[in-house]
């Protein structure tokens, strides 16, 4: 396991050495400079400033100092944010969007396994229609715009939660609501199918014949089984909602990284470009190695396999 | 095992091609501004009434502050906040005059070269040190040096302060700046060549003076935090949580504190309009700045301001085209667009048409007082007939029967609609076909430079009160004509306004007059399309802000609460 955990690791920072090259070359063919006022600079002031920031010297070479600031931890420091660091921008950043991402994945991967869970065992009763309907609009109509409405009705009209900005856990409530609804449709879609096809297989028909009773059947056989295809489909949800999201970050006045990621971009501020892309790389290849760990503790089989390589 | 690495690798792949291809959307896609400007006029209401009630404003602002150094700062929210919290040599007042501030007053030498500036003796920063004629001269070379990375140092100052092109581009070392602190409060500037404008730069963030122990001691850290600044002006600043928000409390030790009457300010950074609009309507801020479908929204409430600024857009048309190069075809392409509907339709925001190359409530007669705008009055109209005509004439001239012509514009939803819009107009013009481009801000100023468009919406914003911001652009092989144009009788005149006339205000500001209707009603080099104006809903007891043409958008030295 060790050893497996080891190689997993090692491919890793191939993986992250690689996309840093491929988003470097990548970012150096976008059009125009991080200057601000590249539309009222001269061409010598303009070469002057580039100059001392290494922004003349050839790609190849501007790549190699920029791995070999990597090497030792330095991302480099914000064009936009004039000797910012980039570290401590991502730093303060992922805080409010990680905080958000959390509490909407928790709640809402919980609230969508028991929709699942009732529609599956309520099949084609109300309660699986109603359900179902819950998840249907959960995923087919955007965040923002429940965003949206909960600002207004809940936030404005009610006066029940902060409209919007940022600071006690009060403001985190509507943001969370309104970044769950995709958590939970997802989640309660897979819950039920895998329910269903769980509950009608050969082994809950055994567990039943032996006499365990309803709950044991659902919860100690069921469940666990349904939740390996949710574990695959967690991972990436996790990485997109712990990343920040833009719409809801820009709507409720979130101080996070959401929006940071696409600014970089339009400012040209390469530093950060190449931070938020790595760090996010990073996120995603570490989520994909947990969830496949995880698999070997939900089933027994996926550990086997594992152990006979 | 390799299986799963390879798509790993391929997910990766299709996430930073992701990141790449969103490049679009730029905020700025619409103009080449920079740093917020808008023409003088009181917010709020008149200062009729007093302070009563808790003196704390909470307002927002469209993004986090890039940073509190001035020699770096480029963007509005940065000299927002820079000209709150710190005096320059004068600042802008009411109606955009010029107010003493560090300086007392100042004696310009005969040949207009030689400013000398008295400071006042009771400015101190806010560790309590002095504010001298030395931290203008450190603050100024700094901005200047190579060495800092400054942008709007070199733009401000080369050919304006004497030696600043040699010095910004290494060639000479800094203390060779023509600024010299003659004792602690006697600063003695040496100009270039004589700049009309001079005082209305001594107010802009760039020109600030700074503590040079105490910038020297912050190093890398100088204007990042609350910490690591120091101001000498009418508020200070105490707390700063990046992209969350800042606290302004007053200066206590502020030479002119008895006239500030706000004791708080609190920002946050909202960048949604919906929600400011929420936030507002919910009581917990002050003022919101509205777009489009929020200003019919909001239209007749008394709380709607509009803010004209000076800021302009316009067609640029490209003379190296064939066409475009022949001036029949230009004025048929300014007479035939509706600016009325463009203003009122597509942007719907209190902005109006433009029908100059100077904004209107930019610049005023220097003895009379009268309008820049209103003296040289509408230079283009709208005739789709006449227009038609001309541009019949023009095909003719050419040879032609059919044109297409390539609409380079901003890719934000707004531009593209305008862009559709103008599409529309021009297109009633017979043979005339138009294929709009629409295209990020960087690759749209990568395009103009290398004049690789045929038109272009582009806009401007003044970095000096004077018309010389805008007219200087259309000089022969000025940095940012890129039309091809080039008059000799053009060049002479603003040759002459900036130097035979230099010291003669009336002359030069009739000759301004003569330079802008050569460019648009003889040449037709642009066709002006409008001035752009931001509507805001002011709570009803905020008074005393004062909305600035540059530099700062709003002046608080002087706003009140008044909740009787």
């Amino acid at each position: 396991m060790a050893r497996y955990i080891f190689q997993r690791v090692l491919y890793m920072f191939l993986t992250l050495v690689l996309i840093a090259t491929f988003s470097f070359f990548l970012m150096k063919m976008l059009p125009g400079t991080p200057l601000t006022m590249e539309d009222k600079l001269s061409e010598t002031q303009k070469e002057i400033i580039l100059e001392k920031y290494g922004l003349d010297d050839p790609v190849p070479i501007q790549y190699l100092k920029y791995m070999a600031g990597l090497a030792q931890g330095d991302l480099g420091i914000s064009f936009q944010f004039d000797n910012r660091e980039v570290t401590d921008i991502i730093l303060s950043r992922i805080g409010p969007s990680m905080q958000l991402g959390a509490q909407a994945l928790l709640i809402g991967t919980a609230l969508g396994m028991l929709l699942g869970l009732i529609s599956a065992i309520y099949h084609n009763g109300f309660l699986d229609y109603s359900s179902t309907f819950v998840a249907v609009i959960g995923k087919s109509i955007p965040s923002f715009i429940f965003a949206g409405l909960l600002q207004y009705y809940v936030g404005l009209k009610l006066g029940w939660f902060p409209v919007a900005l940022w600071g006690t856990w009060e403001h985190t409530v509507l943001p969370t609501i309104a970044l769950a609804m995709f958590p939970i449709a997802i989640a309660a879609r897979f819950m039920r199918t895998e329910m269903l096809e769980v509950l009608g297989s050969d082994f809950i028909q055994t567990a039943r014949a032996k006499g365990v009773n309803k709950f044991g059947v659902v919860f100690k056989h069921g469940v666990r089984n349904a939740l390996i295809p949710l574990v695959t489909v967690m991972g990436p949800l996790a990485i997109s909602l712990m990343t920040g999201t833009l719409v809801i970050e820009k709507i409720f006045a979130v101080p996070g990284i959401g929006e940071q990621f696409v600014i970089s971009i339009t400012t040209n501020d390469f530093p950060i470009i190449m931070g938020t892309t790595l760090f996010f790389s990073f996120f995603f290849v570490f989520i994909i190695l947990v969830i496949d760990l995880l698999y070997g503790i939900i089933d027994p089989r996926i550990r086997l396999a594992e152990g006979e390589k | 095992m390799r299986k799963t690495n390879w798509l790993l690798l391929g997910l990766a792949l299709v996430l930073s091609m992701f990141l790449v291809a969103c490049s679009g959307g730029s905020d700025n896609a619409d103009g080449g501004d920079t740093g917020g400007e808008k023409s003088g006029e009181k917010s709020g209401e008149a200062a009729e009434g007093e302070p009563s009630g808790e003196q704390v404003l909470n307002i927002t602002d469209s993004a986090e502050i890039p940073t509190m150094d001035p020699s770096l700062a480029t963007d509005a929210v940065a000299f927002q906040w820079l000209g709150s919290t710190m005096d320059g040599l004068y600042r802008l007042g009411e109606d955009a005059e010029l107010e003493p501030a560090i300086a007392k007053e100042h004696k310009v030498s005969e040949d207009a070269l030689t400013w000398t500036f008295t400071l006042r003796e009771d400015a101190t920063w806010t560790n309590g040190d002095p504010v001298t004629a030395h931290d203008f001269v450190f603050a100024w070379q700094r901005a200047v040096n190579p060495e800092t990375g400054s942008e709007y140092g070199p733009y401000m100052m080369n050919g304006v302060i004497k030696n600043a092109e040699a010095i910004s581009s290494g060639e000479m070392p800094v203390e060779e700046l023509g600024v010299k602190a003659v004792d602690d409060y006697t600063l003695e500037v040496q100009l270039e060549k004589p700049i009309p404008y001079f005082l209305s730069l001594t107010a802009f963030g760039t020109f600030l003076p700074l503590n040079q122990e105490f910038v020297e001691a912050q190093g890398d850290k100088f204007g990042l935090e609350a910490n690591t600044i120091l101001s000498n002006g009418p508020f200070k600043m105490t707390e700063w949580k990046h992209e969350e928000g800042w606290t302004l409390v007053k200066n206590e030790d502020y030479w002119d504190a008895e006239k500030v009457n706000l004791e708080k300010i609190n920002v946050s950074v909202v960048k949604e309009t919906s929600t400011r609009v929420n936030l507002y309507d919910s009581g917990e801020i002050d003022a919101a700045a509205l777009s489009g479908e929020f200003v019919q929204q909001k239209a007749g409430s008394d709380e709607l301001k509009v803010e004209e600024e000076p800021v302009l857009f316009y067609l640029k048309m490209n003379q190296q085209h064939e066409v475009l190069g022949n001036v029949n075809a230009r004025k048929a392409i300014q007479m035939v667009i509706n600016r009325e509907d463009l203003v009122n339709v597509i942007l719907a925001n209190g902005s109006i048409p433009a029908v100059g190359d100077i904004p209107q409530n930019f610049v005023k007669h220097p003895e009379t007082g009268e309008d820049f705008r209103e003296i040289n009055g509408p230079l283009i109209e709208t005739n789709v007939e006449k227009a038609k005509e001309l541009w019949a004439k023009a095909l003719e001239e050419i040879g032609k029967d059919t044109v297409n012509l390539e609409l380079l514009g901003g890719d934000s939803e707004v531009a593209k609609e305008m862009d559709a819009y103008l599409k529309a107009q021009l297109e009633q013009l017979e043979g005339l076909t138009v294929t709009v481009k629409p295209v990020p801000f960087k690759e749209r100023l990568r395009l103009d430079t290398s004049m690789e468009y045929e038109l272009q919406n582009a806009g401007w914003g003044p970095d000096y009160i004077d018309p010389n911001t805008f007219l200087n652009l259309w000089v022969t092989d000025g940095g940012n004509n890129k039309t091809g144009y080039s008059s000799e009788e053009y060049d002479a005149l603003i040759e002459k306004a900036n130097n035979e006339y230099a010291t003669q205000p009336v002359k030069r500001f009739e000759t301004f007059l003569e330079a802008e209707k050569m460019l648009i009603q003889e040449d037709a080099v642009i066709a002006p399309l409008y001035q752009r104006a931001v509507a805001k809903l002011w709570k009803p007891y905020v008074k005393g802000v004062i909305t600035n043409p540059m530099g700062p958008d709003y002046t608080y030295k002087y706003a009140y609460i008044d909740k009787k």
